[in-house]
């Protein structure tokens, strides 16, 4: 009876032991990762759950510069190569040994991944020089190559081989059907999912043989439940329900800033949002007075203090400060008077009348932007039949180029300014796949020629110049109706310590999250 | 009794295959599923590949059939989201619908009964008046504002409740219920009020329209004068008799709450079928949309067949077999 007694008193240490340092975060989303197997999809839901189960090869700092993670350091041998040198003693979940041939194997499946691989179409076959030594080849010499080693999460290849129950490849890709990778996961991460059903909880412990030991990160499970409404995300946070939400609509950053329990953290982020004019449906459109005429007629510095409630920077070019094209001359123009000059000059005093479209659930408060925009240049004499509707019917009409105008928001999966102008600005090419959210149908072969050039310019200041030089060209052409880049958001409870974890690409590194 | 139900499986079978034709048509109208799938800077002909791939690209008719043929073996398709059965998807969200309703209903049953015979035997108190009042408001007000008030006040002010989902659930024969925990009961309290909140008013003042008609009536001056306590009028010559359109109105409004789940469950980021069929919408998840349509078609046959037995049980010169 006694020693039961001791046995008993034993494990009750042990387990207060256990549970000291254990903290629990309650993470609120807008949505959940719509599958385990990372290469499936590539959104940014996706990544962000990328970066709690796998490491990748580099991330992004807060400084817009890399940070080694899997690869230790690394070099540039020639104009094709990068040599990766990868950390050792790294341990996948599923307790299989971290080298070079699982980078093989995950660039491998990457190039044949529907979403990842025009993202990968520069890289040719990697080569592994030893099991902790990898060099990624490119077929020509190419300045992205690190912005995208911050894409390769090296998955567990032994654990991926073979076949699942179903007699299927367990390295299968399935987008709608079942598959191996959708419900198994084996990581390097700091996370490893311990269950999951779909939109309604996920849940993430921590890695016990997590390579990173300098990480200040002490939260030792994740409870992801996504939350789809904005109020009820914010009434989730401010009733103590859950510790961490994102994102956070700028209706409720008031209502955020004043509580006493929350505090709220937004970050200018890398999405811009556009209205383009397409000029094979409206001749008007070709006359480059009458674009400027458009581009000045609408007060975009109004629209992010009235309607972004200051949650957004006015924007007068493509990418944001920060990114190799960004020139700090471009500013946005507002000047009605000219506007209404321009559009005289043209031979349009009178205006004519346009159909414009727009999502109402794409970007933030895009339809009352979308209202605005219609208003403002009303005022020069161009009236706007405006139509807005869900994204889901919004992008086959967006296809169609249904409409005069049409808003389109742009994130660059690169980081990099060039990915604007190649899906947004460059001449639309079915073959290669440029301009393919083109529906201005701006057409310039200079800039496309810029814009070919710098991807395989590997001199940074050099490629910089070309990259500013396009946004020069845009900016005088008015090819197209800036409007602002929209802000990220976060809110927490004040122990938990966000701010260090955020960053511009909306990555929250929630493997180094403190919770006091 | 037996003709009766046959001919309602009938009847239930010619529902369901109008409405699978009609969520059909319509699912054309809603955007391309493909999107949903695949990142922004995905290529035309890739996304392209994936329709055939989904067969997609087929002719209206060849998929019709196609849906036609999997619907007779009870297969209603595939989420493109969930990666598995429709119906499969829908079973699993469906005992939280049920359950929020029948809350909701027990709620609208305890409080419109009472308070509706209340204000029809005293309509010059107070209390009648007030509730009265309350009723004509809560009938204005949308059920999402009262649902945000609801989760303001209780969760965020008062710190009483939960503000969203559903809580600890126990799975009892593959039932997840939220009825059996506290927690769980907590998590039902604001989505329920918020739901009967709708049709609670109508409830109180079809009763008390009902009662107060019935009080006028011959029989029951007759039982006044025969001299029977007020307890027997009221409840066994008076009520009993308001019950039957209360019954008709109650059915047909059934139909109604869970068609308002929608709204609720978005709300409270219910994991029910209302939130699974708007997330549908907007992720053009065609072939859950369908599925969805059917079943709930199907749920309505079921409960206005109830509803009949029920009437023909309450009204005896009601017999279900003649009809």
């Amino acid at each position: 009876m006694k020693q039961l007694k001791y046995i008993a008193l034993v494990l009750v240490m042990l387990l207060a032991a256990g549970t000291v340092g254990a903290k629990t975060l309650k993470l609120a989303m807008d949505a959940d990762p719509v599958s385990l197997d990372p290469q499936v999809q590539l959104s940014g839901g996706m990544l962000q759950y990328s970066h709690m189960v796998f490491d990748p090869l580099v991330r992004w700092s807060k400084d817009m510069t890399f940070e080694n993670r899997l690869a230790e350091k690394w070099e540039r041998l020639d104009e094709n190569t990068v040599r990766f040198y990868l950390r050792k003693g790294v341990k996948f979940h599923s307790g299989n040994p971290f080298t070079a041939k699982d980078v093989l194997w995950t660039l491998a499946r990457l190039k044949k991944s529907q979403d990842f691989k025009a993202l990968f179409e520069p890289f040719t076959d990697a080569v592994a020089v030893d099991d902790f030594t990898v060099d990624l080849k490119t077929a020509k010499p190419y300045a992205l190559l690190l912005n995208m080693a911050t894409y390769i999460f090296p998955m567990d290849s032994v654990f991926y081989t073979g076949k699942d129950v179903t007699g299927q490849d367990k390295d299968a890709i399935v987008k709608t059907g079942s598959s191996f990778a959708l419900t198994n996961a084996s990581g390097t991460g700091p996370f490893k999912v311990t269950s999951r059903e779909q939109g309604v909880k996920m849940v993430f412990t921590r890695f016990a043989d997590y390579w990173d030991k300098s990480s200040p990160g002490n939260v030792s499970e994740i409870i992801l439940t996504p939350i789809k409404k904005d109020p009820t995300r914010v009434a989730a946070l401010l009733s103590g329900d859950v510790d961490f939400i994102m994102p956070v609509s700028p209706q409720d950053f008031k209502i955020v800033g004043k509580a006493k329990n929350a505090k709220l953290t937004t970050m200018s982020g890398g999405r811009i949002i556009t209205f383009q004019l397409n000029q094979e449906r409206r001749p008007e459109f070709k006359d480059v007075r009458v674009r400027q005429a458009m581009v000045y007629a609408v007060n975009n510095a109004a629209i992010v203090k009235k309607i972004m409630k200051g949650t957004a920077t006015a924007a007068g070019q493509q990418g944001p400060e920060g990114y190799a094209g960004y020139k700090e001359s471009l500013v946005p123009r507002y000047d009605v008077k000219k506007a209404k000059e321009l559009m005289k000059a043209a031979g349009f005093e009178k205006g004519f009348e346009v159909s414009m479209m727009a999502p109402n659930n794409r970007y933030v408060s895009d339809e009352k932007i979308a209202e605005a925009v219609a208003v403002m240049l009303g005022k020069i004499g161009i009236k706007v039949h405006l139509k807005t509707m869900p994204k889901a019917q919004y992008w086959p009409l967006f296809d169609e180029r249904a409409a005069d105008i049409m808003m389109i928001g742009w994130h660059s999966d690169t980081e990099d300014s060039g990915n604007f102008s190649e899906f947004l600005t460059m001449c639309a090419d079915k073959e290669k796949g440029y301009g393919q959210y083109n529906s201005g149908n701006y057409c310039n072969k200079k800039l496309d020629a810029l814009v070919l050039d710098a991807q395989t310019e590997t001199d940074l200041l050099k490629r910089g110049k070309m990259l500013q030089e396009v946004e020069q060209i845009l900016y005088d052409d008015a090819a197209f109706i800036p409007l602002h880049w929209q802000h990220l958001s976060w809110a927490a409870k004040n122990n938990v310590k966000l701010e260090a974890i955020v960053n511009a690409q909306n990555f929250p590194y929630f493997g180094d999250l403190v919770v006091e | 009794m037996f003709a009766f139900i046959v001919r309602r499986i009938i009847q239930a079978t010619v529902v369901m295959l109008v409405i699978g034709f009609i969520g059909f048509s319509v699912k054309h109208q809603l955007g391309d599923p493909v999107r949903d799938l695949v990142g922004i800077s995905v290529s035309m002909k890739e996304r392209e590949a994936l329709r055939d791939q989904l067969g997609l690209n087929d002719s209206f008719l060849t998929q019709y059939g196609r849906f036609l043929a999997n619907a007779a073996r009870g297969d209603l398709g595939h989420s493109f989201f969930f990666k598995k059965p429709a119906l499969d998807v829908i079973f699993t969200k469906a005992p939280a619908t049920i359950e929020l309703v029948f809350v909701s209903s027990l709620i609208i049953l305890l409080v419109s009964v009472p308070v509706g015979l209340y204000s029809a035997i005293y309509p010059k108190r107070f209390f009648s008046r007030f509730a009265m009042g309350v009723s004509i408001v809560g009938v204005s007000i949308p059920v999402f504002l009262t649902a945000i008030v609801l989760i303001y006040v209780f969760a965020v002010q008062l710190h009483w409740l939960p503000s969203f989902g559903r809580g600890e659930t126990v799975n009892i024969m593959g039932w997840e219920s939220g009825l059996f925990t506290l927690d769980g009961l907590k998590h039902l309290i604001l989505p329920s009020i918020a739901l009967s909140s709708i049709m609670l008013p109508l409830f109180i003042r079809l009763i008390r329209a009902e009662m107060m008609e019935v009080l006028e009536t011959e029989y029951i001056k007759y039982a006044w004068a025969k001299g029977l306590s007020r307890k027997r009028v009221w409840l066994v010559h008076g009520f009993k008799n308001t019950l039957l359109p209360v019954i008709t109105v109650g059915g047909v409004q059934l139909g109604i709450l869970i068609a308002f789940t929608i709204l609720t469950e978005t709300v409270f980021q219910w994991q029910g079928m209302g939130f699974m069929f708007l997330e549908a919408v907007e992720r053009s998840d065609t072939a859950l949309l369908v599925a969805y349509l059917v079943v709930v078609g199907a749920l309505f046959v079921v409960v206005n067949t109830v509803v009949d037995i029920v009437y023909g049980l309450v009204n005896p010169t009601v017999t279900i077999a003649s009809r």
